[in-house]
């Protein structure tokens, strides 16, 4: 089932998600980011049909529960249709849900680029290999781009949902693509990964290693020298993937969908990160803000009513003297009750000011009200997905 | 409660936890707290922003750091003015034209060899403390995962340079970090599902990959217990719709709203503490401080001066 980029532009999730193949979700951690995505793609698999997948990094196991999965792997599989059944659903098409492992997936990579099965197994075998796959953290980024970049291209999938991982930075991962070919491209690797006799003759590069190897030990160097050797057989393959990762997230059948608490440093980040994707030039599909306060907050009779109640509740209490076990009582609760009203006014006017400033950035602006229990099914996601949608 | 009262005893503190729990917040505050004591203390930022000056609506930061508060200095830490300091310093190296290459270079070692930028990043305040230049070093360190990195990359530079200066280094770095009376980790928690998973997470990684003393926890936004167990029973009363029209007859305006606020404010602390039992129940033996959210409207320094107030109260200062 094709699908092609509308040409007037989208006004809700629904349209974003019927003309996009790839949705991105990006947002800080914490923010209800993986559940968003998780809704995304349950909405999309049994409203709009056809085969849509979500690739997540970190899911929390009632995540995992709620799409019917008792634990998420490196491999796609199948959302039961008996979990959507049971949700009251009956869905159009299919929903998968898979799990970045970034060593797995590192070592996919080394298989499908490496020249000769020799050189593969001296390169998963190496210890910086192990190293930087398991600590080296910007790997983590890189890794779910590609392995966005090979299911994307696999064809497998109609619409592809990525919830992108918790970066430091929230930026690193779109500029994983580029750094990573950099990287392999760069002349520090060649001088690297030149023999060691030629190094030493080599009259520009010998202050560095004189001083280099002050520092880190020349057998250090040498590590370092055999694992970039080994590493650069696998250049072109690296650089040209890496390229083709770029351009699939600048394509136009990529939106990216920024998700946010509007709480002041989760929102701060999401706006640090529309700016990231202006500047890239990648499409801002939608901002969702989740976990918002209720509006009857912002009821200026009720806000008077609370002002007068905090101040002195003893005369409305009086009046329901008769229906209460405890006069006194009611007037403690009345009063607690209007201060915390009045707190969370507050900090309600102040997500509606983010809110506000950060919504006149998006076309597309989608709000989840707070709800009190946790997502721990598929009827869950839709629940949220409806608010999405 | 047990208040771990050494913890600004220490001289090193690493504060840290996932992004958008207050790490940040807390960092400053505990910083703002050791000076207010009289302490010279250092605040550094380890993921260079800049931010951290917004706490004490201060300038930015940056490499040098400046005095904020009296008593107070922050900085944000930069890997390569870190690498030249400890050239300088260390290796004695004259040649400062030198450096300039050498440090574009060596930064791309660093980022493909791990351990080498992060054993620049936290070897900078383990200098600082070593040096005794200040009381106390408040670091506002990385979020979760990568902050077990740079704990452990004394261990980790052990395990991969076997010769030379920088494997030299590490025993100073390791004597210093490892002495839990110096230097201590403080785990800043949001009693909310996945902050606490993170949390219980980070915990038993600082605990099994990294020689660091795990200090104490601190629970953020911690939402206030508006009812007594008999009060609920009356909250329930005055719920009842005829109650509501009466309360509302009385006071000349809507009432309703008031308490579906109230409502609200009980089911978000009721689901938050069950995440705080679970919390509780996983860090059992690290002390605990609990920090109020803070119902203000206000920011910058005036913000982080009332959560001070409220940790110093906790630490029982």
């Amino acid at each position: 089932m094709a699908r092609r980029r509308v040409t007037d532009a989208s006004s809700s999730l629904e349209a974003l998600l019927t003309a996009n193949e790839v949705v991105v979700t990006c947002g800080s951690g914490g923010v209800g980011k993986t559940t968003s995505a998780a809704a995304l793609g349950a909405m999309a698999a049994s409203r709009l049909g056809g085969r849509v997948l979500v690739l997540t990094v970190d899911p929390a196991k009632r995540l995992a529960n709620a799409l019917g999965l008792e634990q998420f792997g490196n491999v796609e599989s199948e959302v039961p249709r008996s979990a959507f059944t049971d949700a009251g659903v009956q869905p159009r098409g299919q929903l998968f849900a898979a799990m970045l492992d970034t060593k797995a997936s590192w070592d996919d990579l080394v298989r499908l680029h490496a020249p000769d099965a020799a050189t593969r197994d001296a390169i998963l075998a190496n210890p910086l290999y192990q190293n930087i796959t398991g600590k080296f953290v910007q790997s983590h980024d890189y890794i779910a781009m590609e392995r966005l970049y090979e299911i994307h291209s696999s064809g497998r999938y109609d619409l592809i949902v990525v919830d992108t991982p918790p970066t430091r930075n929230a930026i690193d991962f779109l500029e994983a693509p580029d750094r990573m070919a950099d990287f392999f491209g760069s002349r520090l690797l060649r001088w690297l990964t030149a023999p060691a006799r030629s190094r030493v003759l080599n009259y520009a590069s010998k202050p560095f290693y004189s001083i280099a190897d002050r520092i880190l030990g020349s057998q250090f160097l040498e590590d370092i020298g055999e694992f970039f050797l080994l590493f650069q057989t696998m250049y072109d393959g690296f650089v040209e993937r890496s390229h083709a990762v770029a351009r699939l997230l600048e394509d136009h059948g990529t939106t990216f969908v920024v998700v946010s608490t509007l709480e002041p440093a989760p929102a701060q980040e999401a706006e640090f990160f529309v700016q990231a994707l202006t500047e890239r030039k990648l499409h801002l599909g939608a901002l969702v803000f989740n976990k918002v306060l209720p509006t009857d907050l912002f009821s200026a009779e009720a806000a008077k009513v609370a002002d007068r109640l905090d101040r002195d509740a003893a005369p409305v209490a009086e009046a329901v003297a008769d229906r209460v076990p405890d006069v006194t009582q009611a007037t403690r609760v009345l009063n607690e009750v209007a201060e915390s009203f009045l707190n969370y006014r507050l900090v309600a006017s102040r997500e509606a000011e983010e809110a506000a400033r950060l919504g006149a950035k998006a076309e597309v602006v989608a709000t989840v009200p707070y709800l009190a229990d946790d997502i721990h099914d598929l009827a869950g996601l839709i629940r949220i997905g409806a608010y999405l949608w | 409660m047990v208040a771990p009262v050494d913890l600004l005893d220490r001289k090193l503190v690493f504060v840290t936890g996932k992004g958008g729990v207050g790490k940040s917040t807390v960092a400053s505050a505990l910083a703002l707290v050791a000076a207010r004591r009289g302490q010279k203390t250092l605040a550094c930022e380890f993921d260079a922003k800049g931010n951290l000056a917004d706490f004490f609506s201060a300038a930015p930061t940056a490499w040098e750091p400046s005095e904020v508060q009296p008593n107070l200095f922050a900085m944000s830490m930069d890997t390569e003015e870190s690498l030249k300091e400890y050239l300088r310093l260390q290796v004695k190296i004259p040649l400062v034209a030198r450096i300039g290459p050498l440090a574009r270079t060596l930064d791309f070692v660093a980022n493909a060899a791990p351990g080498v930028k992060e054993i620049l990043t936290v070897g900078k305040v383990v200098w600082e403390t070593k040096e005794k230049h200040y009381d106390l070093v408040v670091v506002d360190a990385s979020a979760t995962g990568h902050v077990v990195a740079q704990l452990s990359a004394p261990q980790a530079i052990g395990e991969l340079v076997k010769v030379g200066l920088v494997r030299d280094q590490t025993a100073w770095l390791s004597e210093i970090l490892d002495d839990a009376s110096t230097t201590g980790a403080v785990i800043v928690a949001a009693p909310e599902e996945m902050p606490v998973n993170e949390s219980l997470e980070l915990a038993e990684r600082i605990r099994t990959e990294t020689r660091v003393d795990l200090a104490a926890t601190v629970v953020n936004r911690v939402l206030p217990e508006l009812f007594s167990r008999d009060e609920e029973a009356v909250f329930a009363a005055l719920r009842e719709p005829d109650t509501v029209a009466a309360l509302e007859a009385a006071a000349g305006g809507p009432v309703a709203p008031i308490l579906d606020a109230a409502e609200l404010a009980v089911t978000l602390r009721r689901t938050r503490s069950v995440h705080l039992d679970r919390l509780r129940e996983g860090l059992r033996g690290v002390p605990m401080l609990y920090a109020p959210e803070l119902f203000t409207r206000s920011h910058g320094i005036r913000a982080t001066s009332q959560l001070a107030d409220a940790l110093a109260a906790e630490l029982g200062y």
